[in-house]
C-alpha cells in the first residue's frame, strides 16, 4: 500500500470511529430533548422528532401549583451557594495555615486530611442518618449543607495548600517587615494571588452538592425540601412512564445550564483535577 | 555555660508539681499562666463533669432501664464525652509540657519569657490554630464523628427489633462480623454482592479507561479536521450531571417504552431484551452506561498528556521503521499510563462506591428472593438498603467497616507510590 493510500484508509477509519462515538453520545441527549416536546404523558408511539411538538411540559413545571420543580431548583441553588461560600472560606484559611506555618500537630493534621479524602463521606451514611435523626436535623437543609461542606474540606484543602506553596514566601516576609499582621498578609497578599485555585475550589464546591444524590436522599424527607436530584428521582420512580415527558423537560432544564457552565469552565476543572491527582 | 554545672532540678520539680495543673507554672514564677491553667482545668472539670459521667456510663451500658434510657442518645453522648476527655487530656499534656520546658530553661539558666512576651507568643503561634479551628470543628462533627459512630455501631445489635425508644441496644462484640461470614443467609448475600462489586469495578473502570485513551489517541492525529467540535461532543457526557443522564438511561432501557428496545433493536430486527428484569442484562446495561458516563474524564486527561509527548520520539520511531501499533505500544501507552496513574486508581475507587448509577438505574434490582440485596447491588447500595429498607443498622455498619478497610487499603498502597508522600516539605 502506498503511503497516500495508507493515509486515506487511516483517516476514513478514524472518521468512522468518531462518527459512531458521536452518535452514541448524542442519541440519548436528542432522545430526551425530543421526549420533552412530546405531547401526552407517556412515550408510547412517539418518535425522536415529535410530530406535533408542545411546550406543555415546560409550562407545567413552571406552574407552582402543579409542580414543586421550581422550588427544588431554588433549594438546590441555595444549598450549593451556601455550601460553596462556607467551604471556600474554611478551605482558604486552613490551606493558608498549613502552607505558611510550622506548628505542633501540622504533620498529623495533614496526614488525617490525606486519609479522610480517600473515604467518601457518604460511606458513613448510617451514621449521618442516625445522627441527623438524634439531633433533630433530619429533613433540614442546614444538616445537608454542613455535611457537604465538611466532606469537601480534606481534598480541597490539599489542593489549595499545594497552590499556596507555590506563592513565593518572600512576599509575606517583605509585607511583614512593612508591618502587616498575619491576617492582613493572608487577606491582602495571599488571597488575591490564589484566585485561580480558589476558583477551582469554588467550582468543585458548587458542583459536588449539585450532582449529589445519596446524601440528599438520606437526609431530606418532605417534598418541598427536596433538591433537584432527589426530586427528579421521585418524579420518575413514583409512576414510571406516566410522567416521563414532564421528567424529560425537567432533565433538559437541568442539563442545559450545567453543561454550559461546565463546558465554559472545563479547563479549570481539568487543571484542578490534574493538580489534585498528581499531588495527592 | 555555668548554669548547667549547678545541677539544679527545676524541670523535674516543675513537672511533678504541675500534676496539679498550674502549680508547675507557679513554681516557675509564671503566676498568670499558672492561674490560667488552673482555672481552665477547674472550669473544664465542673462544666463537663455531668456530661462525662453520664456519657461514660452510657457508652459502657447503652442504657439499663426503659423507657428512661435511649441507647442511641447515650451512645452519641458517650462519643461526645470521649472527645471532650481527649481535649481535656490535650490541655493537661500542654500544661505538663510547658512546666517541664520552662523548668529545663531555668536549669540551663535561660531567662523565662515575661508576661508580655508570653502574650506575643500566644498570638504569634496561635494564629495557625485560629485559622484551622472552624474547619476542624466542622470536620469533627460531620466527618470524624460519623466515622466513630459507625465503628461503634458495628459492635451493637441495633436493628429493627432492638431499636429505641421501645427497646435497648446492646454491645455484642464482633457478632455482626461473625454473622456476615458464618450465617448462610448473610454469607451468601455478602459473597454475591462482593463478587459483583469487584467485577463491576474492574470491567466498568477498565472499559471507560480504554475507551477514553482510544478516543484521545484517535483525536490526536494531526491531519484530522473539526477537532474542536468533536472534543466538545466527547466531553458532553461529563458535563451533564450524572444523575440526570442515569435517569434518562433508565427511561431508554425501559422495557415498555424505552428507545433501546422499541427503536434501535427493533430497527435491526432484534427481539426485545429484558434490560430491567433479567440480572445479566441489567449488569450489561449498567456497564455500558458507566462507559458512557466515565470515558470523557479519561479522554480529557489523556488529551492533555498526549500534547506534551515530544514529537521527536515518534519521528525517531518512524525512522526505525515502527508501525502505528508499535508506536502506540512503545511510546504513547507507557507515557500516558505513567502520567495519569494516580487518577486511574481514584477512578477504580470511585466506581467501587458508585452508588448513583446502581441505585438510580434500577434500584439495585431485579430483586432476588430471600435476599436483602438485589442482584446488581454493590456494597454501598446494599448498605443503603440495609439501613433504610430493613433497618439492619448494626450489620450495615459492619459492612461499612469492611468497605472502608478496602478503600483505605487501596489508598495507602497508592500513597506509598506517589511522590508527594516522600517529599520532605509535605509534612
Amino acid at each position: 500500500m502506498s503511503p497516500k493510500m495508507q493515509k486515506i484508509v487511516r483517516l476514513t477509519l478514524s472518521y468512522v470511529a468518531i462518527a459512531i462515538a458521536c452518535v452514541i453520545i448524542l442519541y440519548p441527549v436528542l432522545w430526551i430533548i425530543g421526549s420533552s416536546f412530546n405531547p401526552g404523558d407517556s412515550l408510547s408511539g412517539s418518535s425522536i422528532i415529535p410530530k406535533d411538538a408542545t411546550l406543555d411540559h415546560y409550562k407545567s413545571l413552571f406552574n407552582t401549583a402543579e409542580s414543586d420543580y421550581l422550588l427544588w431548583y431554588w433549594n438546590t441553588l441555595k444549598i450549593c451557594i451556601i455550601t460553596m461560600v462556607i467551604a471556600v472560606a474554611m478551605i482558604s484559611c486552613m490551606a493558608y495555615a498549613f502552607s505558611r506555618y510550622r506548628f505542633v500537630g501540622r504533620k498529623n493534621g495533614l496526614m488525617t486530611f490525606l486519609i479522610l479524602q480517600m473515604i467518601p463521606n457518604f460511606a458513613a451514611l448510617i451514621a449521618i442518618y442516625v445522627l441527623a435523626y438524634v439531633t433533630k436535623l433530619l429533613d433540614t437543609h442546614f444538616a445537608l449543607i454542613l455535611v457537604y461542606a465538611g466532606g469537601l474540606l480534606p481534598m480541597n484543602t490539599w489542593l489549595a495548600k499545594g497552590y499556596f506553596d507555590t506563592i513565593p514566601k518572600e512576599l509575606d516576609e517583605s509585607a511583614r517587615i512593612d508591618g502587616a499582621g498575619h491576617f492582613r498578609i493572608f487577606w491582602q497578599i495571599i488571597l488575591p494571588l490564589a484566585k485561580p485555585i480558589l476558583a477551582v475550589v469554588a467550582l468543585f464546591s458548587f458542583i459536588t452538592p449539585f450532582t449529589d444524590f445519596i446524601l440528599a436522599q438520606v437526609i431530606l424527607r418532605s417534598e418541598e425540601k427536596f433538591t433537584l436530584a432527589v426530586g427528579l428521582y421521585k418524579m420518575i420512580s413514583d409512576q414510571f412512564g406516566n410522567e416521563f415527558t414532564t421528567f424529560a423537560a425537567g432533565s433538559v432544564l437541568i442539563a442545559i445550564p450545567i453543561s454550559i457552565l461546565f463546558l465554559s469552565l472545563q479547563r479549570f476543572f481539568i487543571s484542578g483535577l490534574t493538580a489534585g491527582g498528581t499531588k495527592g | 555555660m555555668e548554669a548547667t554545672e549547678r545541677q539544679t532540678k527545676h524541670r523535674k520539680t516543675a513537672l511533678a508539681l504541675s500534676l496539679i495543673p498550674g502549680f508547675g507554672q507557679f513554681y516557675n514564677k509564671q503566676l498568670l499562666k499558672g492561674f490560667m491553667f488552673l482555672i481552665l482545668t477547674v472550669s473544664f472539670a465542673v462544666a463537663f463533669a455531668d456530661l462525662i459521667n453520664i456519657g461514660l456510663w452510657g457508652i459502657v451500658t447503652l442504657g439499663e432501664k426503659l423507657p428512661r434510657d435511649h441507647s442511641i442518645f447515650l451512645l452519641t453522648q458517650g462519643i461526645i464525652a470521649v472527645l471532650v476527655i481527649l481535649i481535656g487530656l490535650l490541655i493537661y499534656f500542654l500544661n505538663l509540657r510547658d512546666a517541664y520546658l520552662n523548668g529545663r530553661n531555668r536549669d540551663l539558666g535561660i531567662p523565662l519569657n515575661s508576661v508580655r512576651e508570653q502574650y506575643r507568643n500566644v498570638t504569634e503561634q496561635g494564629f495557625p490554630y485560629l485559622m484551622l479551628t472552624p474547619g476542624f470543628f466542622l470536620l469533627i462533627f460531620v466527618v470524624i464523628f460519623p466515622i466513630l459512630f459507625v465503628i461503634l455501631l458495628s459492635f451493637t445489635n441495633y436493628d429493627l427489633y432492638h431499636s429505641p425508644p421501645a427497646n435497648l441496644v446492646d454491645w455484642i462484640g464482633i457478632q455482626n462480623y461473625i454473622d456476615i461470614f458464618k450465617l448462610d443467609i448473610w454469607r451468601n448475600t455478602f459473597i454475591d454482592v462482593f463478587s459483583w462489586t469487584i467485577v463491576w469495578t474492574f470491567v466498568a473502570t477498565t472499559g471507560q479507561i480504554a475507551i477514553g485513551i482510544f478516543l484521545a489517541v484517535l483525536m490526536n492525529q494531526k491531519d484530522l479536521k473539526f477537532k474542536g467540535i468533536f472534543r466538545t461532543i466527547f466531553i458532553l457526557p461529563w458535563a451533564v450531571p450524572a444523575f440526570v443522564s442515569i435517569l434518562v438511561f433508565a427511561g431508554m432501557f425501559n422495557e415498555t417504552f424505552g428507545a433501546i428496545n422499541n427503536d434501535i433493536l427493533a430497527a435491526f430486527g432484534i427481539d426485545a431484551i429484558p434490560w430491567l428484569t433479567e440480572p445479566f442484562w441489567t449488569k450489561v446495561a449498567l456497564i455500558l452506561i458507566q462507559f458512557w458516563l466515565g470515558f470523557p474524564f479519561i479522554f480529557a486527561m489523556v488529551t492533555g498528556v498526549l500534547q506534551s509527548i515530544p514529537e521527536e520520539l515518534y519521528e525517531a520511531a518512524t525512522v526505525d521503521g515502527a508501525n502505528i501499533w508499535q508506536k502506540f505500544r512503545g511510546i504513547t501507552l507507557p507515557m500516558v499510563l505513567f502520567a495519569i496513574a494516580p487518577i486511574l486508581i481514584t477512578q477504580y475507587t470511585f466506581n467501587f462506591n458508585n452508588f448513583n448509577v446502581i441505585y438510580l438505574f434500577n434500584g439495585g434490582g431485579p430483586a432476588v428472593s430471600g435476599q436483602t440485596a438485589g442482584s446488581t447491588d454493590i456494597l454501598i447500595s446494599w448498605i443503603y438498603k440495609l439501613t433504610f429498607t430493613s433497618a439492619q443498622y448494626g450489620k450495615a455498619a459492619a459492612i461499612t467497616m469492611i468497605l472502608s478497610a478496602i478503600v483505605i487499603g487501596v489508598a495507602l498502597w497508592q500513597f506509598r507510590r506517589t511522590k508527594s508522600f516522600q517529599e520532605e516539605d509535605m509534612m
